[in-house]
């Protein structure tokens, strides 16, 4: 186990290299520099400024430079300020954002997980009945439905015409004055739309996944001997198949956030939720770099952690990797 | 909040929480009863506004954002004002002489004013934001102004004298700027103050909080010198997208917000929405325009802008986009204002007289997609627009297809706000753009329209260049005497017709929309936002 | 197709037939392509003629699915709109498609160090949220269509990547290839004549599903303001630009909005289909 985890560790390194190679190169795709789009704004800033500035980017040096430049800074958790007016240092405006984000995205994981998992064991328990392929189109449905289409449609019915859920935001204004399980209910209240939204979307592909891991095993030799065993159908699949379908999904949870994050730009837009997406778009858009380039490794970080944790668990499940082959 | 971005546009934010300007005609949707009987006015409750964009700081001074100065524009005040019939009035200037040949004004503030952290506003506070302004190492588009200025005393604590070099017409208006705390921001870097995330004015309303990408609430300052604002608490709720903002005001989520020429027509005619809310209508102070890069080849002969005008209906502009909602503009200055020129005729729509055009200037053949072709190029050019407003691209929708017609290929390109002026405008790196301008109440536009502004960061970003107009409007600014300068004015709508620098496209009107229970709106020429102070929601309506 | 023929006769087809609902997805691509192919003979309108007197009219004989905000006929919009979003779902899984079977053939039939190497580089790319990677580029770049479908192409090619791979290293030591080698052939016949027909099927589930993803990601983007600009209708900036009239211009956003559930839906029913019939393990 230890040589495994030192092992994944290890590799974590070209790993995070190559991330900010990525992020490097894709800020500088940009035509101009970026010294330039914030002097632009203000041609007044003298020449000392400029030059300031320039040094603080270092782009009076080669390329190659200025990247191990921008690494050393990130290694030290420093990520420049943004280039609004606001002038604040990125990682604060990521720190800010980021929790709602990572809440909102681990609320939608639990309930797609705990939706998919049951969803896809029934439809391979009923393989091929009106059943399987009613779940099948339903859950494409969810795939294949534009998520701001669904958001503004459910606002439209929940939020206005119906009156039940509030639209937008995550709380009601004047709701800090409330008691903690007031607050608490209103925020959840706030949450439910969008959260259904982000886990409707990727219900898809985590139940279909789940259901042909479970017909793979159902057609294993063990299930076969358990069943000859004349153990009951539901000892077979519940405690027999379903350990063993479960395992892979494991890997599928890490590798479902970056899919997660990404969505999270649409919906936090238009639910008015302040989270790293919305945040993200309107950097891109207003072409903030130092905030591009903070979340873009941020988040790439984030996922690598998650894929670290999600191999982990599964190293930690599954006894041939536990016992040190891997 | 819904603004016509332009950085003129932001001199009158500071004048109104909403940069509805208006001049003569107002409509009022149907008042219910209860307005009538239930009249006392009385304090509490939260008025909430929905914005798109959030602030990006509160110092005014930095902002180039409507949204920054939106909010600002409660928390500060200037020397001067606009009244509700757009009159310049002493706002932190209890009064204010001009001297008899109008190089010198002195503002007397009001006693006793004080900062929103008790400090006592004075004289050193206006000079630390006329200093701040004119600093070369200060980044603002608001500076121009101020140069102007000889001198500047403070004889008191409670005085101060300005003095002009040579009669400059727009003085008086330009300290309507917001005045900056000298006792927070003195000797420091103004731009990484904390004071844009919590700033400290004088104005109706103080700073509360400023939950990112959420809200910023304000709150009533008890101790304003005009008396405390009824409502209690001011909040912008920020809202990106505009579907999500309309169906929050249907569900009571936000009480003010702009309507869609859209919304207004026939989203929002039904009893159940009249009954909960008043809508109001009145020509905004604004004109959209189409402006070309004069340093463009393809836009350096003018009868090729003649041209594009000619090719372009604004009839069905304003049908197709506005719902007949706005009026047709031919020059820098809105129909009813002193230095309007009536006289001035408009290049009419005719696509046979835009073909003429284009073939007097070269372009004769066309190619086998319809598009005209000078010496093997195709005709074709960006319209760039700033992103966010549906109205703008609609227009440049219809724009890109009249021009198709007589053999012009459009393409469009939406930009971010800030994105757009930094990376485009001010670098002149477009060839047409679609844009407001919100209009100030003066009808000096030196800034726009004389060629020594053309460098980055400045307004005449086309590179208009013209030598009888640069001089006329110095000559408008540089008097008092209205006749002379109506003459100069006129004398340059007269020229800016027959160049054609932009196709003036039309002025829209501003549709606000205001919740029911807000009480004591009153629209005026200046808008509905004068009187915010004195809105009130009656006691037994109140909700927040 | 590479497939033999018998095998498509005894196997596929039938196990395919058999699927109602890969079927029904099948049929809906087809008329898609139809109506892509014959949207300008079709359309009943000029797809971008616009009439300022008559914005947002309700489906009618003369529109039989209205106008939008600009008095454009919506049903003439979608059918050219069909063209454009089936355009960049096929030219972006093209691009994605090339690069992740030269990644996945070169890694897997090689190994060693060219192996370790793009399979970081897959394991990187797939770090990255691919929208955010997408809406970064083109933001920067310029939203046209082309950087569009190029730039979804370039960040969503490592699935294939690494299924191609996984298929190159079980078929490279099969017992024929060996024998080709032994015969002489050289890398790329081996590569292209051998392992590539073998891979082909679970490229193509993945493409068919991959054709729908990127219609989606087009329709985000268009939401997003950056995606198929005007006057070239896409689905997604039809969608768009109806909803703003969600609650009384309902045909603006139904119409492009069922067109690209429709769509999305059948891919993946048709992509599951073929993966279920190609799938030797499934037995019936």
């Amino acid at each position: 186990m230890f040589r495994y985890l030192t092992k994944r560790i290890l590799m974590l390194i070209p790993l995070m290299i190559g991330i900010t190679l990525i992020t490097f190169t894709v800020i500088h795709l940009a035509p101009g520099e970026p010294v330039e789009m914030q002097m632009a704004m203000n041609p007044k800033v003298g020449k000392e400024a400029r030059e300031r500035l320039t040094k603080f980017y270092g782009l009076d040096k080669p390329l190659h430079e200025q990247y191990f430049n921008w690494v050393g800074k990130i290694a030290r958790l420093d990520l420049g300020r943004s280039f609004s007016s606001d002038n604040r240092p990125v990682l604060d405006k990521i720190k800010e954002r980021l929790p709602v984000t990572i809440s909102l995205n681990v609320i939608a994981l639990l309930i797609e997980f705990g939706l998919a998992i049951p969803i896809g064991i029934l439809a391979a328990t009923r393989r091929d009945t009106w059943l399987d392929k009613g779940i099948t189109v339903f859950v494409f449905i969810g795939f294949a439905v534009p998520t701001f289409w669904l958001a503004l449609l459910l606002m439209y019915f929940f939020g206005v015409k119906l009156a039940w859920l509030p639209i937008s935001g995550l709380h009601t204004l004047g709701s800090d004055s409330w008691g903690t399980v007031r607050y608490l209910a209103d925020m959840a209240q706030h949450l439910i739309m969008p959260v259904m939204v982000a886990s409707f979307g990727s219900l898809a592909g985590l139940s279909r996944y789940m259901r042909s891991a479970m017909l793979n095993v159902i057609n294993q030799d063990y299930i076969t001997t358990a069943r000859a065993k004349g153990l009951s159908e539901r000892v077979v699949i519940w405690k027999h198949a379903l350990r063993n379908a479960l395992l892979p999904l494991i890997t599928l949870l890490g590798f479902s956030i970056p899919g997660l994050i990404g969505g999270s730009v649409i919906f936090e837009t238009i639910f008015a939720i302040p989270g790293m997406g919305q945040l993200f778009y309107q950097s891109v858009m207003s072409r903030d770099y130092p905030v591009v380039m903070g979340i873009l490794v941020i988040g790439a970080f984030l996922t690598l952690i998650g894929n670290l944790i999600a191999d982990l668990a599964y190293a930690f499940a599954d006894p041939r990797i536990r016992q040190g082959e891997g | 909040m819904i603004v016509l971005p332009g950085v003129r546009c932001l001199l009158m934010a500071l004048f109104s929480s909403m940069v509805f300007a208006a001049c003569t005609r107002s409509e009022i949707s149907p008042v219910p009863a209860a307005v009538v009987s239930s009249s006392i006015p009385a304090t509490g409750d939260s008025l909430v506004e929905g914005t798109i964009g959030e602030a990006s700081t509160l110092i005014p001074l930095l902002a180039s954002d409507a949204s920054s100065h939106a909010v600002a524009g409660q928390i500060y005040n200037g020397l001067v004002k606009y009244d509700k019939n757009l009159n310049i009035v002493g706002d932190l200037a209890k009064s204010f002489d001009i001297s008899a040949d109008g190089l010198t004004i002195t503002f007397h503030l009001h006693p006793g004013i004080t900062w929103h952290d008790g400090a006592p506003l004075t004289s050193r506070d206006v000079l630390y934001t006329y200093r701040i302004t004119i600093d070369p190492k200060t980044p603002t588009a608001y500076a121009e102004d101020f140069k102007q200025v000889k001198n500047i005393t403070a004889p008191d604590i409670h005085t101060i004298r300005v003095t002009y070099d040579s009669p400059f017409a727009p003085a008086l208006a330009s300290w309507g700027v917001n005045i900056l705390p000298a006792h927070l921001l003195e000797g420091k870097d103004i731009t990484t103050s904390p004071l844009s995330r919590r700033p400290v004015g004088t104005g109706p309303y103080r700073f509360k909080e400023w939950v990112s990408g959420q809200k910023i609430v304000l709150e009533a300052n008890k101790d304003y010198f005009e008396g405390r604002p009824n409502i209690d608490r001011f909040i912008y709720r920020i809202i990106p997208d505009s579907s999500t903002m309309y169906m929050e005001l249907k569900a009571g989520g936000i009480d003010l917000m702009n309507l869609t020429p859209v919304q207004y027509a026939r989203q929002t005619a039904a009893k159940s929405f009249t009954r909960r809310f008043n809508k109001y209508r009145y020509p905004s102070s604004s004109y959209l325009y189409m402006g070309y890069n004069l340093r463009h080849p393809l836009f350096g002969d003018k009868r090729i802008r003649q041209a594009i005008t000619a090719a372009i209906n604004k009839d069905e502009l304003i049908q197709g986009v506005l719902f007949g909602m706005g009026q047709k503009a031919h020059g820098p200055i809105v129909p009813g204002r002193w230095a309007y020129n009536p006289a001035v005729r408009d290049i009419a729509y005719d696509p046979k007289h835009a073909a003429e055009l284009l073939a007097e200037a070269g372009w004769k053949e066309k190619n086998s997609d319809g598009i005209l072709v000078k010496n093997g190029t195709p005709f074709k050019f960006t319209i760039l627009t700033n992103q966010g407003n549906q109205q703008r691209l609609m227009t440049a929708q219809i724009v890109q297809q009249r021009l198709r017609t007589v053999g012009i290929d459009v393409r469009i390109r939406i930009v971010e706000w800030a994105a757009f002026l930094k990376e485009f405008v001010n670098k002149g790196n477009f060839e047409v753009v679609m844009l407001a301008w919100n209009i100030s109440q003066d009808p000096d536009m030196y800034d726009i329209w004389h060629s020594s502004k053309n460098k980055p960061g400045e307004l005449n970003f086309i590179g208009f260049k013209n030598a009888e107009v640069d001089r006329l409007l110095i000559e408008g600014r540089n008097t008092f005497d209205i006749e002379k300068r109506r003459r100069a004015y006129f004398r340059i709508q007269e020229i800016l017709a027959e160049e054609q620098p932009y196709t003036f496209l039309y002025v829209p009107d501003a549709l606000p929309v205001v919740s029911a229970r807000i009480r004591g709106v009153e629209p005026a020429p200046a808008g509905i936002g004068h009187n915010q102070n004195h809105w009130y929601v009656p006691k037994n309506e109140q909700v927040y | 197709m590479n497939f033999k023929n018998s095998y498509f006769y005894s196997m596929f087809w039938p196990r395919l037939k058999r699927n109602r609902l890969a079927l029904f997805g099948g049929v809906v691509v087809l008329a898609l392509f139809l109506i892509s192919l014959l949207a300008p003979s079709i359309a009943p309108y000029d797809p971008s003629a616009i009439n300022a007197w008559s914005v947002l009219s309700p489906p009618s004989w003369q529109h039989w699915f209205g106008t939008d905000e600009l008095g454009r006929d919506v049903l003439s919009r979608v059918l050219y709109g069909a063209r454009v979003s089936l355009k960049v779902g096929f030219v972006a899984v093209g691009i994605a498609v090339s690069i992740g079977t030269v990644v996945g053939l070169v890694a897997g039939y090689f190994g060693g160090l060219a192996d370790a190497v793009l399979m970081r580089a897959v394991d990187i790319m797939l770090c990255f949220p691919a929208f955010f990677l997408i809406l970064a580029i083109i933001t920067f770049l310029e939203p046209s269509i082309w950087y569009i479908m190029m730039v979804i192409g370039l960040t969503g090619w490592m699935g294939v990547a690494r299924l191609v791979r996984a298929e190159t290293l079980s078929i490279r030591e099969m017992d024929y290839i060996l024998a080709a080698r032994c015969i002489g052939c050289s890398n790329s016949r081996i590569i292209f004549r051998h392992i590539l027909p073998n891979a082909v099927s679970p490229v193509l589930v993945s493409a068919t599903l991959g054709i729908a993803g990127a219609i989606l990601t087009e329709s985000a983007l268009s939401f997003l303001g950056i995606g198929v600009q005007p006057p070239t209708p896409s689905w997604g900036n039809i969608l768009t630009s109806g909803k703003d009239y969600i609650e009384f211009a309902w045909w603006l956003s139904l119409f492009p909005g069922l067109a690209i559930l429709v769509t999305v839906l059948s891919y993946n029913l048709l992509g599951e289909g073929i993966r279920d019939a190609l799938d030797p393990r499934v037995k019936r």
